[in-house]
């Protein structure tokens, strides 16, 4: 194979690594204070990347290590806009006097986790695979404390390392034996070895625990809602939409790929955790008055949702996925722009009390903020509507329709505790609210194409069929 | 054609504009906007309808149907799938210049008659949003589109009914309009989704299997979404909205509720009308028996009215009723006479559009002179209003069928094609032509003639309307005059297409002049002089009988009984009872479990990572240990 091919396949990753020398060597040579350059050189860098990388690249490289597919090419994309979204709105908190001398590390950082999902998502054997998965992770590890004097954000931090070591380490356990009984490390070549037999469940459950992790399964969640809540609000962000997104699409091609023959057993275990993670998750999420906590069931509980897609393994389920995990980060990252702005005009206050009366004082955000909301809660016409639709019809049609009944209860009580927030914008009483203010700049031109995004991406239907026609290939 | 794309997006693109930013402009530039963009939307629906019926036909000798825009927006399958789009077929096309035409000049004449209204803005916003409303229904390319449409016109029409917000009256009709029409376009919904179901696609073509596949059920389907046109066309017994929208401004009951959306119904049955004739003839001839009795019905309630707008009101519904009429008549026996009062239905609807919208902003010259709509008020209006008073007498000949005014031609046809199809028809409907002339008339002495009264007009003179005002009246008449002999009406629009020449009917023609002459002179020997002996007598001497009919023979209240007697005692009651007691108490047992096992679950998220790595563990042996057993 020869070098230019793989330079076209591998195009994204390439330029991406590009992208993270420049930050690195930019944030050397740029003097300080440097911070408000370097955002602006690593919006415009992804703007690029986006651009480059907007037409899908099909390919393989190293004899079948690294796959390239029209759908892993869309949902780099994705991430990638998503990760622009994250920097834009991470502006206000970025910024500030106590953290401004390390944004270079910020940046740094966080497109290093990217670059890790890169190879997540077009890895063609778990050893690609595994090397992106702890890309992604360990860095993420230092951006969760990265408020380090913080006590908080250095728990947070402990707590994500030390479980991630804990599934890394099972789950390399669970990739040995799958080697052992296969005898191969590649999922194109699995499929023929995998037969079902009791060391090959294992090792499967294994697998499935260390992404359950990423995503925040239940009962592989525990971390989640002390590290969202002790990271800085914008890493919670990032942590809630791109690191799940890339681990959700992870999940599902593998399992569809390389575990095809498993599909019974795979489809029980996912039924099961599904069900158990949507219900537990919203049960503990009515209770949390920290928002940010708050925002860590939620996102628990949306994981669950995604499952769903995967319960369908076909093309119309990958769809439904990559459509759900669209429509999740538009929604996603308005809400944590909005918690992100107040936070830092509140002395780092997220609790929901907080933002009793916000609507008076700040009609603007409020409404972004309740969109976002009933986006996530799945009410029409909103985009969110339309994704958990459209995962549900896939679960459905795969015959899983006792799992589509209760997750469908358990959207009662989600709107329940989406709309407790919006309770408190606008109805709950405060003599005290919080004061006006202005948001700066780039937080909210990331709003505004949220906002656009959870209006439009439902009503639009060439998104989905896009993304169901892609699929299909 | 892509340009026709504009005539949707003018009316919305002001209607964002005027709604989102109309409360920091002046009332004028305002009214500009919405009036500029109305003017380009007319300017648009008349260069289409040149382009389309001056292009050629095609070897069958038909106007070609043109989609020149259709974007698939929701698929289900491959052939069953809503699209959003735009048609071009001769009725579209006519719809579209009656639409522009009316509403271009509602909007020149709301200068005048809302000025210094509070909430100017406002109107001129509704008013476009229901102007883009009404557009993308008659454009609409599929059933379903035109049922969103359909739902669209009905809450711009409620916005614009209930405009005087403080007014218990207004709020009380924009409700009750949308809940009647609401309610039947239940029936409209069902209809669409049979149709969809059993037909596999919404297109107003479906192919000939698709037919098959329907069956039986077609007619049903079809019934049921007459039933959706009868409730927006006021078809008796759903009519009982339309006088009560008479509380809205006047120039919004010229648009909506005489010239466009009220014909809506006419327009969807016109708009099935091969399905009927081929598949459902029996549907459709119920359609001509429920045209008739309301025809009837409206016309002889309309005799008994004292409030102007209220007897506009029930002509209205009378006329919608000969339209319905005409398209129900229609056989497959001969294909060329048959289907006559298509043609018939189509070119009454036009001219009732013009002459209806010229008698209602007429009646809002005489209300916003006489500040009342009481026939009581009004009297010897003539020598103060005369451009009013000229015009309005030009739209009741009209509308009565005298020649050469264009009522007279759309409506000798109509009753040309009711003697073909039964000659009891033919008579039936010639004396509610006669009816119709004698109610306007009686109308039209009582404001302009009659008792002057004179007590209330030395107090506050009439005074003529401003140019804004009679400016439309005069462009109306002028229409009103010309349209029927002058303009080729079946070249454009037949029932299969081909060219049609309109030839009148000797016999009937002379029969309807006859009786409407008679019903005239009856009408001003009754009301047109100072006194009235022969009209009071008859009202004394038949007191019941001219309750009845002011009350409209007692509809609302029969309704109000339905409603309130029989469905909500004994239905709903029991029901919110159930609700209350079981389904309440049911889903607050539901809520209280599940708060109760949050807190329940919350000690197991203690904060400690080995507790957090131990469940993680545990899952991993559970799950395991599941599957293997499995």
């Amino acid at each position: 194979m020869d070098i230019s091919a793989i330079f076209s396949t591998m195009q994204a990753e390439i330029s991406l690594a590009v992208i993270l020398i420049i930050m690195l060597l930019a944030d050397l040579i740029l003097k300080q204070p440097n911070h408000k350059a370097l955002q602006g050189l690593a919006c415009g860098l992804l703007v690029v990347q986006i651009a480059l990388n907007i037409v899908p690249v099909t390919g393989e490289a190293f004899g079948g290590m690294f796959v390239n597919t029209s759908m892993s090419s869309i949902v780099k994309t994705v991430l990638t806009a998503g990760t622009l979204l994250v920097f834009m709105q991470a502006d206000s908190w970025i910024n500030r006097e106590d953290s401004r001398h390390k944004a270079g590390e910020f940046y740094v950082l966080t497109l290093s986790t990217l670059l890790g999902m890169y190879y997540m998502v077009s890895a063609g054997s778990f050893l690609l695979f595994y090397v992106g998965l702890e890309l992604a992770s360990i860095p993420l590890a230092c951006l969760v404390a990265f408020d380090k004097y913080r006590r908080q954000s250095a728990e947070a931090g402990t707590k994500f390392i030390l479980n991630a070591m804990f599934s890394s380490a099972l789950m390399l356990y669970g990739l040995s034996l799958i080697y052992g009984t296969c005898g191969t490390m590649y999922f194109a070549d699995m499929t023929a070895m995998l037969t079902g037999t009791p060391l090959q469940i294992l090792a499967m459950v294994l697998f499935f625990a260390g992404l359950g992790f990423k995503l925040s399964l239940v009962p592989f969640h525990m971390w989640t809602p002390d590290t969202y809540q002790g990271a800085p609000t914008s890493i919670t962000a990032y942590l809630s939409v791109i690191s799940k997104g890339a681990a959700a699409f992870a999940l599902m091609s593998i399992l569809v790929k390389a575990f095809g023959p498993m599909i019974e057993n795979w489809s029980l275990l996912i039924a099961i955790v599904t069900v158990v993670t949507i219900t537990l998750a919203n049960i503990m999420a009515i209770l949390q008055h920290d928002l940010k906590r708050f925002m860590a069931y939620s996102s628990i509980s949306q994981a669950g949702y995604i499952m769903l897609a995967v319960l369908g393994a076909d093309g119309q389920g990958m769809a439904s996925l990559v459509y759900y995990v669209i429509v999740y980060i538009v929604a996603n990252l308005a809400v944590f722009g909005v918690i992100t702005t107040v936070e830092q005009h509140n002395n780092g206050r997220v609790d929901r009390e907080a933002y009793n009366g916000f609507y008076k004082t700040n009609p603007h955000l409020s409404f972004i903020m309740t969109l976002a909301l009933f986006s996530l809660g799945g009410i029409p016409p909103f985009a969110g509507f339309f994704s958990k639709f459209f995962v549900f019809a896939s679960a459905f049609h795969a015959g899983h329709w006792l799992v589509v009944f209760l997750a469908l209860v358990n959207t009662i009580i989600s709107l329940y505790y989406y709309l407790l927030i919006v309770k408190a914008m606008y109805i709950t009483p405060n003599d005290n609210p919080l004061p006006t203010f202005r948001s700066s700049g780039m937080t909210r031109a990331c709003l505004v194409i949220c906002l656009l995004g959870i209006v439009l991406l439902g009503i639009c239907s060439n998104v989905f069929n896009t993304l169901s026609n892609v699929a299909l290939l | 054609m892509e340009y026709t794309i504009l005539i949707l997006a003018l009316p919305v693109l002001s209607f964002l504009i005027l709604g989102l930013a109309g409360m920091y402009m002046k009332h004028r530039v305002a009214g500009l906007i919405g009036t500029l963009s109305l003017t380009g939307v007319t300017f648009l629906s008349y260069l289409t309808a040149y382009e389309y019926f001056t292009a050629p036909r095609t070897a069958e000798g038909v106007f070609e149907t043109l989609m020149p825009w259709n974007f698939q927006w929701l698929p289900f399958n491959t052939s069953l799938h809503i699209d959003m789009g735009i048609l071009l077929d001769p009725i579209s096309v006519m719809m579209l210049v009656v639409i522009s035409t009316v509403s271009l000049m509602v909007h020149i004449y709301s200068f005048g008659y809302m000025k210094g209204e509070v909430g100017f803005q406002r109107y001129y916003a509704f008013l476009s949003l229901f102007s883009f409303s009404m557009l993308g229904l008659v454009l609409a390319t599929n059933i379903f589109q035109m049922y969103v449409f359909w739902e669209l016109v009905g809450v711009s029409s409620y916005l614009l009914i209930g405009f005087y917000y403080t007014k218990p009256e207004a709020i009380a009709a924009s409700k009750k309009a949308f809940i009647v029409t609401r309610f039947a376009d239940l029936g409209f919904l069902i209809g669409i989704l049979i149709y969809g179901f059993y037909m596999g696609t919404f297109t107003f073509t479906p192919e000939q299997e698709q037919l098959m596949k329907c069956g039986m059920l077609l007619p049903l389907a079809l019934g049921l979404m007459f039933i959706g046109g009868a409730g927006k066309s006021a078809m008796f017994p759903l009519h009982i909205w339309l006088p009560d929208a008479m509380e809205g401004p006047t120039p919004v009951s010229a648009l909506i509720h005489a010239a466009t959306m009220v014909v809506a119904g006419v327009y969807l049955v016109a708009r099935m009308f091969p399905l009927f004739i081929g598949y459902a003839p029996e549907t459709l001839h119920l359609v001509a028996y429920v045209g008739a009795f309301t025809a009837f019905y409206a016309a002889s309630v309309a005799c008994a009215q004292s409030d102007i707008k209220r007897v506009l009101a029930f002509s209205t519904i009378s006329q919608i009723g000969f339209m319905m009429v005409a398209l129900g008549v229609c056989t497959t026996a001969d294909p060329h006479e048959g289907g006559l009062g298509y043609m018939a239905g189509m070119f009454h609807l036009f001219t009732h559009a013009m002459f209806k919208a010229l008698l209602f902003l007429g009646a809002g010259c005489i209300i916003h002179a006489v500040h009342s709509n009481e026939m009581s008020t009004m009297g010897g209006l003539r020598k103060y209003m005369p451009i009013t008073h000229i015009t309005f007498l030009i739209a009741c000949l009209a509308i009565a069928g005298i020649p050469p005014f264009s009522g007279f031609f759309s409506k000798d046809e109509i009753l040309t094609a009711c003697f073909q199809f039964s000659p009891v028809m033919g008579w039936i409907m010639t004396i509610i032509a006669g009816m119709t002339a004698f109610y306007m008339f009686r109308l039209y002495y009582g404001i302009f003639w009659g008792t002057e009264n004179k007590e209330l007009h030395k107090h506050h003179t009439p005074h003529e309307s401003p140019l804004s005002m009679t400016f439309p009246l005069m462009v109306l008449a002028a229409i009103t005059i010309v349209c029927g002999w002058i303009l080729p009406f079946g070249h454009f629009i037949s029932a299969n297409g081909h060219a049609y020449d309109i030839h009148l009917n000797t016999q009937v023609a002379v029969t309807s002049i006859v009786v409407a002459l008679i019903a005239i002179a009856l009408a001003t020997w009754m009301y047109a002089r100072d006194k009235q002996p022969v009209a009071d007598m008859l009202a004394k001497r038949f007191a019941t009988l001219h309750r009845a009919a002011y009350k409209r023979f007692y509809m609302d209240e029969i309704w109000l009984f339905v409603t309130h007697k029989i469905i909500f005692r004994c239905i709903s009651t029991p029901l919110a009872w159930f609700d209350r007691h079981v389904i309440d108490q049911f889903m607050n047992f539901m809520a209280w479990s599940t708060n109760a096992s949050g807190e329940a679950a919350q000690p197991i998220q203690n904060g400690k990572i080995q507790s957090y790595t131990m469940w993680f563990l545990g899952g991993i042996i559970v799950l395991s240990i599941i599957l293997l057993l499995n």
